[in-house]
C-alpha cells in the first residue's frame, strides 16, 4: 500500500475510517423505515399518470367526462385546466429544468409516455382504472428515433464541459505511428431501474407546501418547486428520510409537479407513485453511445495520437450530454489529442445524469481500445498504461491533486494474480467453456459543492446534526454520523444526524460522488466550530447550542488542480461459445478514492458500482421500438439488470489516497466503481475468446454470431 | 384494472359451473400470469373464478411407473417432489429453470401451460398484436424479433411459449385432462396447442370453459437418464432464449430411445420428433447428435435477428446429448 | 363498497387477524400497505419481475404484487414486521445488518423474507437449478455460495449488495459455525 500525508487536523484515530455498521440499518431489515410512499396521510387522494401513446404529435382532445362519472374519481388534470408553470430559469445544477417534469402546459407531444393528463381518484385501484379509461386523442406526426453513428443532424454540445478539445495535428501524428487502433464502440440506452419507484405525496399544510418525497436533493426540488409555481421559498418543504436508490434519475419529475397540482386544486393530500413502465419514459436514461475511438502509440506503446468521440441522444425538449469523451481528458495524453461530445436530437424521451454519467460508457470504448493498443504492441495492458500515465492534466494542464493509479494496478496485479497471466487469446479451456481476464483503469471526478449544516449542542450531552444530505444507500447519515463524531472528539453513538428535509438549509444533492465530500465538510465545519465555542464543564442550556457552516467561500478558494478517485478493474470471466453465456467469475476492483470514512459502506458502494459493470456489459439493454417509438418490454422483465446469480463475489479495496485540500481527506467513491468495468468484462471476454465485443450489452446471441475458437 | 366479481370454487364441478362458459370469466390459479396480465390491461375480466384451492394439488405415481400431477400442485412442489426428481429429472430442472422461488411457489401446473407469451407487443396494449386483437397487426416480423419463433410461426405471430415445464412435459408424452359442463376430456400436451396460422388468438384446443384438471405423465423409464439445459439473457430469473429437454437410452453405443423437446423457439414446446426419429438406433456420437438437430431444424425459418437460435439450438442438442451419452458411458 | 366486486377478508398477519373489506383488485401487497399501514413489504414493480413484496403466505415466500387479498382469506401471512421474535432479530435480518447487506434499503425487506425461506426451503431438501443432480438419492445439495445465489435471484438488488447479501445468508444458515470461526479467528 502506498502512504500519503495525513490530512487535516481531523485524521486522527476515531470513527471516521473504522467499520461502522448504519445506523437506520436497524429500521431498514426489519420494515420500520419509511420511504416516500409509505408514510400515511389522512384524507390521501391519490393520481394515476396518463402517457402519450404516440411517439409525435398534438393532443387533439382529453375525454375526462365518462371518466369524471367513474367510482372516485375527483379530478382529472390536463393541459386544458393545468395552472401554468415557469420553466424559465436555470436551476441549483446550473441548467434549465427538464420540461417533461413541467407537466400539462401544451398540446404537443414530443415523445412517447410523454404525461398527458393525472387521473386523482380516492383509492389507487380507482385512480390506475379511471386513468387507463380515459381517452386521449391525437394528431399524430411522423417521429424519428434512430439513433446512430454518423447522423448528419448531430452536433457538438458543452453540458457541463466544454463539447470539444483538440491539440497537435492528429492526422499527421496517426500516419506517423509504429500502432494505430481505430475502432467504433457502442452502448445501448441504459436505464437507472433503482428498486423504489418515484413517488411523492403533496399537501398545503397552514400555507407551506410539504411534499414528501424520494430524491437525490431536497433542497434542489424545492428549489425547482418554488421555481415553477412561483412560490415563496419559505413556502415550501421537501422531505426525503430514506430513498429506494436514485443513480441520478431522483430529480424533479412529473410525480411531484403533478402531485402539487392536484393537492392544490383539491385542497387535499394526493399522492402520485410512478409505475415501473412509467418510469421507463418519466424519470431519464441513460442515452445510447455511438463512439470512435483513435489512438495511435510508438512501437513501445507511448501514446502520440488521441482522438475520442461520443455521440448521444437527447429529447426535442430538453439537451442532455452524456460526455463519454470526458475520461480521455483525464487518463492519458497524446502529442495529438482530441475529443468531441455530441447530440443528436430525436423524438425520444430526456434521457440525464445516470451513475457515472459519460464515465462509464467513455469508459468501456477508451479502455476497451486501450486493449486493442496493448495487444498490437505486444505490450501488457498494464503496463501500457503505466507508460501512458500524464503527469499533468491533459487538457486543463493543471496538476493532479493526487494520482494513485499506479498504486492501484501495483496491488490489484499482486491480488489478482496478474502476473502469471499468459496474454494470448483463447487458450484457456475448462470443458465448453472459454476462459479469460481482463483489466481496466477507472476514474471519476472528486468534486465538492457549497453546503450548509447545522450543529446542536444538546443538554444531554448529545449532539443533533442537521443537513440536507440524502442517503440513497450511499450509508451518507452513517458516514456523516462518523465524521461529526471525530470534529466533536465524542464517540458516534453520541451523534445524531437528520437529513433529507429540505428545511434544514441549502445542500449539495447525493449526486456526481461528492456527497459525503460536501456534506462533511459543511458539518466538519460546524462541528469544530461548535466543539471551540463548548467551554468545557459549562451546562448547555435547554435550547442547546447550535452553530451553522456555509461552505460556499472555503470551497470557492481552492486552488484549481485535476481532482479525480482513480481505479484498477479486474475481471475473470468464463464463456460458452456454444451457447453464448457469458460469466463472470471473479472481480477485483483496487481504488485511489480518497479517505474512507466508513470502510464497511465504502466497500459496499464499491462493490455495487462494480456490479453495474457487470450488469452494463452483460445485460442491460432498453429497446426502443422504431415503429412506434416507444420502448420494448419495459419493464424488469424485459430490462435486465443482473441478477443474485450472475454476480460472484466481489471485492473492492483501497490504496491510501487522502485529499490533502479537504478537511476529511474524502474523494468521493459513488460512481468511480462502474467506471472501467464494463470494459474490464469485455478485455476479459477477448482474452477468452479472441473476439472483440465492441457493442455492449455482450449478449448470447452476439457472442454466437461472432463464433469463436472451435472447443 | 376494471372491477370485478370473484368467486372461490370449492369443487371442479363448482368451478366449471361458476365459470359457465362465460368469455368474460377467467380461472384464477396461482395469479402469476393473469393478475399480472390485468395490471397491464391486456385482460380485462368481468369475473374470476378462484381455482386454487381446488383439491387437484396432488401429485400420484400411477400403478404403471407414471406420474399424475394435479393442476394445482405448484411448480415448487412439482420440482421438489421425489418421484418427479427420480422418474423425470429433466422435468425437475426444468421448473426450477423457470421463474424465481416466490413464482414457483404460486404458479399452478395448470396455469403454467396456459400461461400466455411474454412477447413485449402482446403486453403492451398500446402496441398492435394479432395475437391480443386479432387483426391488428404483427410489429415484431419487422421490428423487435430476437427472442421470436423459428419454428412453427406464421406471418401473423412470432411469439414464442414461455414455459420450460411445458418443454419437458412435452418430451415426456404428457396428457392433460380438462373438465367441461359435458364431462371430462383428455388432450395430448403435443395437440393442446394450436397451430398459429391466421389465428395465433386461438392458442388451445381446450373446449371453452374448459377447466384443466391435472397432467398425466406415461412411464418413461428414458426420462431416469434426461436433462434440461435453458439458456437466457441473465443467468437466472429471465425467459429462456432457447431450452432442451433431452432423455437418452443408449446401449452399446447406440440409442436404443431418445426424447428431445425444445422451448423458445416455438409458440409452443417444440417436440422434436424428427430428431428423435434421426437418432433411434444411431450411434451415440456427437456427429449424430447434430445431424439428428439439423434435421429438425431444417423447417427453420428465422427471421433477420433471431437466427442465432438456430445455431444455438443445434450446439444445445448436441452437448446436452453428449453429456447425456457420457453418462450412461460410465 | 360494491358487494359484486369486493369481498370482505380475513388476514392473518404477523400472527395477528385482521378483518377488513376489499375491492377485488386489491393485491395482498396493497392491502398490506394501504389498508393496514404494513409498509415494510415494498413495491418495486407491481408486477412479480423484482420480488421487493415478498412475504411468506402459509410459510412460503410469494410476491404478493401479483397476490389478489381477496384469494389470500384465511391465509398465515408473515411480512418483515414479524420475521423478528420479541424484540430480537431473526439471524437473517443481524447478518444483514451486519455484513451490509444492503445499500438503500428497499429491496431489504424482500430479501429478508426470501432468505427465511431459502433457509427452510433447503433445509427440507429441494434442489434448484444449479443443484448437479436433482434425484433424491443424490441427498440435499450443500449450500454453497451458488446455490445461495441461484435461490435468491427472485430479488433484484439495484444498489449490487449481491455479495453482502449472500454472504449474509450464508452466515444465517450456519450461524454457530461463523460464531467458531470468527472466534478462532
Amino acid at each position: 500500500m502506498t502512504t500519503a500525508p495525513t490530512a487535516g487536523r481531523t485524521t486522527r484515530a476515531g470513527a471516521v475510517g473504522t467499520a461502522h455498521t448504519r445506523v437506520e440499518g436497524r429500521d431498514k431489515v426489519t420494515g420500520a423505515a419509511r420511504y416516500a410512499a409509505d408514510l400515511p396521510f389522512a384524507d390521501l387522494a391519490h393520481g394515476h399518470l396518463v402517457l402519450s401513446t404516440v411517439a409525435r404529435g398534438r393532443i387533439r382532445s382529453v375525454r375526462t367526462a365518462d371518466v369524471l362519472d367513474m367510482p372516485g374519481v375527483l379530478t382529472v388534470l390536463h393541459h386544458g385546466n393545468a395552472p401554468r408553470l415557469d420553466t424559465d430559469y436555470v436551476g441549483m445544477l446550473g441548467v434549465p429544468p427538464d420540461p417533461t417534469a413541467a407537466v400539462f402546459q401544451h398540446d404537443r407531444i414530443p415523445h412517447a409516455g410523454w404525461p398527458v393528463a393525472l387521473v386523482v381518484a380516492e383509492t389507487p385501484e380507482q385512480a390506475r382504472e379511471a386513468a387507463e379509461a380515459l381517452v386521449v386523442t391525437y394528431e399524430r406526426q411522423p417521429h424519428d428515433t434512430a439513433f446512430h453513428a454518423g447522423r448528419p443532424d448531430a452536433y457538438p454540445a458543452d453540458g457541463h464541459m466544454p463539447a470539444v478539445t483538440e491539440k497537435g495535428d492528429l492526422e499527421a501524428e496517426l500516419a506517423a505511428c509504429a500502432h494505430v487502433v481505430d475502432e467504433e464502440y457502442t452502448t445501448p440506452e441504459e436505464h437507472h431501474a433503482m428498486m423504489e419507484p418515484h413517488a411523492a405525496t403533496a399537501r398545503w399544510d397552514g400555507g407551506r407546501l410539504e411534499v414528501v418525497d424520494s430524491n437525490q436533493g431536497t433542497t434542489w426540488v424545492a428549489d425547482d418547486l418554488v421555481r415553477m409555481f412561483s412560490l415563496e421559498p419559505s413556502a415550501v418543504r421537501v422531505r426525503s428520510e430514506h430513498v429506494g436508490g436514485g443513480f441520478g434519475s431522483k430529480g424533479l419529475r412529473a410525480h411531484q409537479v403533478s402531485a402539487v397540482m392536484a393537492a392544490t386544486a383539491l385542497r387535499r393530500p394526493v399522492r402520485v407513485v410512478l409505475t415501473r413502465r412509467q418510469m421507463f419514459s418519466l424519470t431519464g436514461y441513460r442515452s445510447p453511445t455511438a463512439q470512435r475511438v483513435r489512438l495511435g502509440a510508438d512501437a513501445d506503446g507511448r501514446l502520440r495520437a488521441l482522438e475520442h468521440r461520443s455521440l448521444n441522444q437527447t429529447s426535442t425538449v430538453w439537451e442532455f450530454v452524456e460526455p463519454g469523451a470526458g475520461p480521455a481528458r483525464v487518463m492519458y495524453d497524446a502529442d495529438a489529442h482530441r475529443t468531441a461530445n455530441e447530440v443528436v436530437r430525436l423524438d425520444v424521451p430526456s434521457p440525464t445524469w445516470m451513475r457515472a454519467p459519460g464515465e462509464a460508457p467513455g469508459s468501456f470504448a477508451l479502455e476497451a481500445a486501450l486493449d486493442e493498443l496493448a495487444e498490437r504492441c505486444g505490450v501488457d495492458p498494464i503496463e501500457l498504461r503505466l507508460r501512458n500515465e500524464p503527469g499533468r492534466g491533459p487538457v486543463s494542464g493543471l496538476p493532479f491533486a493526487g494520482h494513485n493509479l499506479a498504486a492501484c494496478f501495483r496491488e490489484g496485479a499482486r491480488r489478482f494474480g496478474w502476473a502469471d497471466r499468459d496474454p494470448r487469446p483463447g487458450v484457456r479451456r475448462e470443458g465448453r467453456l472459454l476462459l479469460g481476464t481482463g483489466t481496466a483503469a477507472a476514474s471519476f471526478p472528486a468534486g465538492a459543492m457549497p453546503s450548509t449544516a447545522a450543529v446542536t449542542a444538546q443538554a444531554d450531552g448529545t449532539f443533533t446534526v442537521r443537513i440536507a444530505a440524502a442517503d440513497i444507500g450511499t450509508g451518507a447519515r452513517t458516514a456523516l454520523t462518523l465524521v461529526a463524531a471525530d470534529a466533536l472528539r465524542v464517540a458516534p453513538e453520541r451523534v445524531r444526524v437528520r437529513i433529507g428535509d429540505s428545511d434544514f438549509g441549502p445542500a449539495m444533492i447525493a449526486g456526481g460522488s461528492a456527497g459525503t465530500r460536501s456534506w462533511s465538510w459543511a458539518v466538519t465545519a460546524a462541528a469544530e466550530e461548535l466543539r471551540d465555542r463548548l467551554v468545557p464543564g459549562a451546562a448547555v442550556p435547554p435550547e442547546g447550542i447550535t452553530v451553522r457552516s456555509d461552505t460556499t467561500a472555503a470551497i470557492g478558494a481552492l486552488t484549481p488542480k485535476e481532482r479525480h478517485s482513480f481505479g484498477a478493474q479486474f475481471a475473470e470471466v468464463a464463456v460458452d461459445v456454444t451457447t453464448g453465456e457469458v460469466r463472470v467469475r471473479r472481480m477485483l476492483g483496487v481504488f485511489a478514492a480518497g479517505r474512507i470514512v466508513n470502510p464497511l459502506t465504502a466497500r459496499s458502494q464499491l462493490v455495487g458500482g462494480m456490479t453495474w459493470g457487470i450488469s452494463m456489459a452483460l445485460h442491460e439493454e432498453a429497446v426502443r421500438d422504431r415503429a412506434s417509438g416507444g420502448l420494448y418490454g419495459a419493464d424488469l422483465a424485459g430490462y435486465h439488470v443482473a441478477t443474485h446469480a450472475d454476480v460472484p463475489a466481489i471485492e473492492a479495496d483501497w490504496v491510501d489516497d487522502p485529499d490533502p485540500d479537504d478537511p476529511v481527506g474524502v474523494k468521493g467513491l459513488g460512481e468511480v466503481g462502474i467506471v472501467g468495468a464494463a470494459a474490464a468484462v469485455a478485455n476479459a471476454v477477448w482474452h477468452a475468446t479472441g473476439v472483440r465485443h465492441r457493442s455492449l450489452p455482450i449478449r448470447p446471441d452476439r457472442v454466437l454470431r461472432a463464433g469463436g475458437p472451435r472447443v | 384494472m376494471r372491477e370485478f366479481a370473484y368467486r372461490r370454487a370449492d369443487d371442479v364441478p363448482g368451478a366449471v359451473a361458476l365459470l359457465g362458459g362465460d368469455p368474460d370469466a377467467r380461472y384464477l390459479g396461482g395469479g402469476t400470469n393473469l393478475v399480472d396480465l390485468m395490471k397491464t390491461g391486456v385482460e380485462r375480466p368481468a369475473r374470476l373464478v378462484d381455482v386454487r384451492r381446488l383439491p387437484l394439488d396432488r401429485i400420484e405415481p400411477t400403478d404403471d411407473g407414471g406420474l399424475r400431477i394435479g393442476a394445482t400442485a405448484t411448480n415448487s412442489d412439482l420440482a421438489a417432489h421425489p418421484e418427479v426428481r427420480r422418474r423425470y429429472p429433466a422435468l425437475a430442472q426444468a421448473v426450477l429453470a423457470g421463474a424465481s422461488g416466490q413464482l414457483r411457489n404460486m404458479a399452478t401446473v395448470g396455469g403454467n401451460l396456459l400461461q400466455r407469451t411474454r412477447c413485449g407487443y402482446f403486453t403492451d396494449v398500446t402496441a398492435p398484436c394479432n395475437k391480443r386483437a386479432p387483426g391488428s397487426g404483427c410489429p415484431a416480423v419487422s421490428g423487435e424479433h430476437r427472442n421470436h419463433a423459428v419454428l412453427g410461426a406464421s406471418d401473423h405471430c412470432v411469439a414464442v411459449h414461455p414455459s420450460d415445464m411445458g418443454v419437458a412435459l412435452a418430451a415426456f408424452d404428457a396428457v392433460v385432462s380438462y373438465e367441461t359442463a359435458d364431462g371430462p376430456g383428455e388432450l395430448p400436451l403435443d395437440g393442446l396447442y394450436l397451430p398459429v396460422g391466421d389465428t395465433p388468438h386461438r392458442e388451445t384446443a381446450l373446449p371453452a370453459g374448459a377447466l384443466v384438471t391435472g397432467v398425466t405423465l406415461p412411464p418413461a423409464p428414458v426420462a431416469a437418464r434426461s436433462r434440461y439445459r435453458k439458456v437466457r439473457e441473465r443467468a437466472s430469473y429471465a425467459f429462456a432464449i432457447g431450452s432442451v429437454a433431452a432423455a437418452l437410452d443408449v446401449s452399446n453405443g447406440v440409442v436404443r430411445e431418445a426424447r428431445l423437446a425444445f422451448g423458445a423457439v416455438a409458440s409452443r414446446p417444440w417436440r422434436a420428433r424428427t430428431a428423435e426419429r434421426v437418432l433411434t438406433g444411431a450411434p451415440a456420437a456427437e456427429e449424430y447428435f447434430a445431424a439428428a438437430a439439423d434435421a429438425e431444424l431444417a423447417a427453420a425459418r428465422p427471421l433477420p435477428d433471431n437466427g442465432y437460435k438456430v445455431t444455438l439450438m443445434r450446439n444445445l442438442v448436441v452437448a446436452v446429448l453428449s453429456e447425456l451419452a457420457e453418462e450412461a458411458a460410465r | 363498497m360494491d358487494p359484486s366486486t369486493s369481498s370482505t377478508v380475513t388476514l392473518d398477519i404477523n400472527g395477528e387477524k385482521h378483518t377488513l373489506s376489499v375491492d377485488h383488485r386489491t393485491t395482498l401487497l396493497d392491502a398490506l400497505r394501504e389498508r393496514l399501514d404494513l409498509t415494510g413489504t415494498k413495491k418495486g414493480c407491481d408486477q412479480g419481475q423484482c420480488g421487493a413484496c415478498t412475504v411468506l403466505v402459509d410459510g412460503r415466500r410469494t410476491v404478493s404484487c401479483l397476490q389478489l387479498a381477496v384469494a389470500a382469506d384465511e391465509r398465515e401471512i408473515t411480512t418483515v414486521e414479524g420475521v423478528a421474535r420479541g424484540g430480537r432479530l431473526h439471524p437473517v435480518q443481524q447478518a444483514f445488518l451486519d455484513l451490509d447487506g444492503f445499500q438503500c434499503g428497499y429491496c431489504t425487506p424482500g430479501q429478508i423474507c426470501s432468505a427465511v425461506a431459502v433457509l427452510e426451503e433447503h433445509a427440507a431438501g429441494w434442489p434448484s437449478a444449479v443443484t448437479d443432480d436433482v434425484r433424491p438419492e443424490a441427498g440435499p445439495p450443500p449450500l454453497t455460495p451458488e446455490e445461495i445465489r441461484e435461490r435468491m435471484s427472485g430479488n433484484l438488488c439495484r444498489c449490487g449488495a449481491y455479495p453482502s447479501i449472500a454472504e449474509a445468508v450464508a452466515r444465517a444458515a450456519a450461524p454457530a459455525r461463523t460464531e467458531d470461526e470468527e472466534a478462532v479467528a
